[in-house]
């Protein structure tokens, strides 16, 4: 008789996740519900305070300023996505291809951040180009506003799009698309009708990989952001190091977390659902 | 009014309404590259004809289709649909749908949509879209499978699927690659006679890609066999079959004798021929003369086997050997005969119950192989 092992392999893995992940968040909950201390911190209190404050403090706004945020970059990077995963899985040179979408991983995000300084800046290299040729006469700012967020979040999340939409597409029998044209469909209509469906597990596995880490964002809107574009990393942040309120940034922080949950597992539901669909039963006939 | 059109329907070989188009590929080529996939291809197909481009992988013959579908574009030449070219047509506006080897069912659609998927993209009434639909599924007898989807499908009721698919745009031509092909051999059999049944229904211009003879020699009103990249002969079933244009047919086809050597002479249309097995009669074709080296063909199952010594005939060929090796496949036996100059002769019987009982022929046995001059042909002929 064999033994089976399995409860060993994964006792590491589960130490790590607990010691790093479990502990920490439970730290910040129980924060969540306990009173503000005089000079930062907590005190061993039972209170409510911090989620009474959720209510009232603005918050909303940057909850929704957030929400419009990550959607919008979430959506311009599948319209950036599928086209260019389809193109690489078609392509002739598919392992060069997906090595470039990968380079940008070699470098470190915030430096990658600050390049996007370097290039949006009013002496950045974007408004260099535009002033020499001429189609701008004096600089202008493009830093420090929600569409300079929106860009660099869709930079950002571009590869964790693309890889998974390349997986599914790479999969896709192209010969669908034909069988599409020859029934009367036009390309659009083909790629509308039946490639989006059949590709639909890539793009629910996109949207989780951009959206939910787009919402958590906090390095991006500090580095780029202005007024207008603070996102709830920010706020959680701010209340943290600026007012020094551990227990409203920890229940911020748990508020945000249950919200990604229930989206996570809306979205894996829905996925599920989509791949049941299609998913081969046992031979008929 | 100075050409009045005289509507007088056409009628098939079989006697059905001929619909469908008259397809014709003028001196069409296509090269990938270097490699040349089709050479210098022409073809006139008519309307309502069921034909089939017949050869090995690789021959040419699906890149013909896909070049008549309008998923590819030749290199050089024209492809006319009734006359008018359809090369500037993209495929999505070609009068002309395809049946793919694979099948290409849409996999996140039913049954019932699938087959609806041309009528909805035409945004066709919903009450029309259930009558159509439910007309082509009645006709590949799949009606009660439509809410089924693909995955729950056994291959032939996929195939049945695709072909309705195809048939619902009504077009003029239906194009079929290897439709049969990822079929077991007893349901090819049953979903060619289904075939047939369909064209004579439809009665449209099938055109029919199979690198399986026997497919293609059973159902088509013409075959055109093909072999890298250029079409070797087009012609009736029967006409490929017992008059083979080349040595490549000759054995592509069917299985065959082939054997070479010189012709000695020509008289009343039969020629003498002297090769490694002896002095042989065949019917001379055209062009045949004294002193040209020929290929000689007869097929198996016009070779007759005995044990007996045949009395002398002036208008038979007698070979003698031995039987090498014999395969029994049930309804046939296959004689492998080695001759006294070692050529290998097939000769196929077939086991008519009794015939087989008059004459049991073993391995090792020697025996005569017969046949009349008349069942050898000449397929290839070098001048002298």
């Amino acid at each position: 008789m064999r033994r089976n092992l399995g409860p060993v392999y994964t006792m590491p893995m589960a130490l790590w996740i607990t010691a790093f992940f479990v502990v920490p968040i439970a730290i910040i909950a129980v924060c969540s519900f306990l009173a503000k201390g005089t000079y930062g911190g907590v005190i061993g209190r039972f209170s409510l305070d911090a989620y009474a404050s959720l209510a009232n403090s603005g918050l909303a706004v940057v909850a929704l300023k957030t929400l419009v945020q990550s959607a919008a970059a979430t959506i311009f990077t599948l319209v950036l996505a599928i086209p260019a995963s389809y193109y690489i899985a078609r392509s002739r040179y598919k392992n060069a291809l997906l090595f470039l979408v990968i380079i940008p991983f070699w470098t470190n995000f915030l430096i990658r951040i600050y390049a996007w300084i370097a290039i949006l800046g009013t002496n950045g290299f974007l408004n260099g180009f535009l002033v020499s040729t001429g189609v701008l006469s004096t600089p202008v700012q493009f830093l420090y506003n929600q569409y300079a967020v929106i860009t660099v979040l869709v930079y950002t999340y571009l590869p964790f799009a693309i890889l998974p939409l390349y997986a599914t597409i790479e999969k896709f029998d192209f010969t669908l698309i034909e069988a599409a044209q020859d029934l009367g469909a036009t390309k659009t209509q083909a790629m509308m009708r039946v490639l989006l469906p059949n590709i639909r597990p890539g793009i629910i596995t996109a949207i989780l990989f951009t959206f939910i880490p787009a919402f958590g964002q906090y390095a991006v809107p500090q580095l780029v952001g202005g007024r207008d574009s603070f996102m709830l990393g920010n706020i959680i942040a701010r209340e943290l190091t600026v007012s020094r309120n551990l227990p409203l940034s920890s229940s911020i922080s748990v508020v945000l977390t249950l919200v990604t949950m229930a989206g996570v597992l809306l979205f894996v539901k829905l996925q599920a659902k989509a791949s049941k669909k299609i998913r081969p039963v046992q031979e008929a006939e | 009014m100075t050409n009045p059109i005289k509507r007088v329907p056409i009628l098939s070989r079989k006697g059905f309404l001929v619909k469908g188009s008259q397809v014709t590929l003028r001196n069409v080529s296509k090269h990938f590259g270097e490699f040349c996939a089709v050479r210098d291809v022409s073809l006139e197909i008519a309307k309502g004809e069921f034909f089939s481009l017949l050869g090995p992988s690789g021959c040419g013959k699906t890149t013909i289709l896909r070049i008549v579908a309008g998923f590819e574009d030749p290199t050089q030449g024209d492809v006319l649909l009734d006359g008018a070219s359809v090369l500037s047509l993209p495929s999505n506006k070609r009068h002309v749908n395809t049946v793919f080897q694979s099948y290409a069912l849409f996999p996140h659609l039913s049954v019932f949509e699938n087959v609806a998927f041309p009528l909805r993209l035409k945004k066709t009434a919903a009450s029309e879209i259930s009558d159509r639909v439910g007309h082509y599924l009645r006709l590949v007898k799949l009606d009660s499978h439509m809410s089924k989807m693909p995955a729950q499908l056994s291959g032939g009721q996929k195939q049945r699927v695709a072909i309705a698919r195809a048939l619902i745009n009504e077009p003029s031509v239906l194009l079929l690659d290897e439709p049969l092909s990822a079929l077991d051999a007893k349901l090819r059999q049953h979903m060619l006679i289904e075939l047939d049944a369909i064209h004579d229904e439809v009665g449209i211009t099938f055109i029919y890609v199979t690198h399986d003879q026997q497919e293609a020699i059973s159902v088509s009103d013409r075959v055109a066999v093909m072999n890298e990249g250029s079409v070797l002969q087009v012609g009736a079933p029967g006409q490929v079959y017992e008059t083979p244009a080349n040595h490549f047919i000759a054995t592509f086809i069917g299985e065959t004798n082939l054997l070479e050597g010189k012709v000695l002479s020509v008289k009343n249309g039969i020629a003498m021929i002297s090769s490694d097995a002896g002095a042989l009669r065949a019917a001379a074709r055209q062009g045949v003369s004294e002193g040209d080296t020929v290929h000689c063909a007869v097929r198996p199952e016009k070779v007759r086997i005995s044990k007996m010594k045949p009395a002398s005939g002036e208008h038979e060929n007698c070979v003698e050997g031995t039987v090498d090796e014999m395969i029994y496949t049930g309804f046939l036996t296959k004689f492998f005969v080695k001759t006294t100059s070692g050529t290998v002769f097939k000769a196929f019987r077939q086991e008519a119950g009794a015939a087989a009982a008059e004459e049991a022929i073993q391995c090792g046995d020697s025996v005569y192989l017969l046949w009349h001059p008349a069942d050898a042909f000449i397929v290839e002929v070098k001048k002298a």
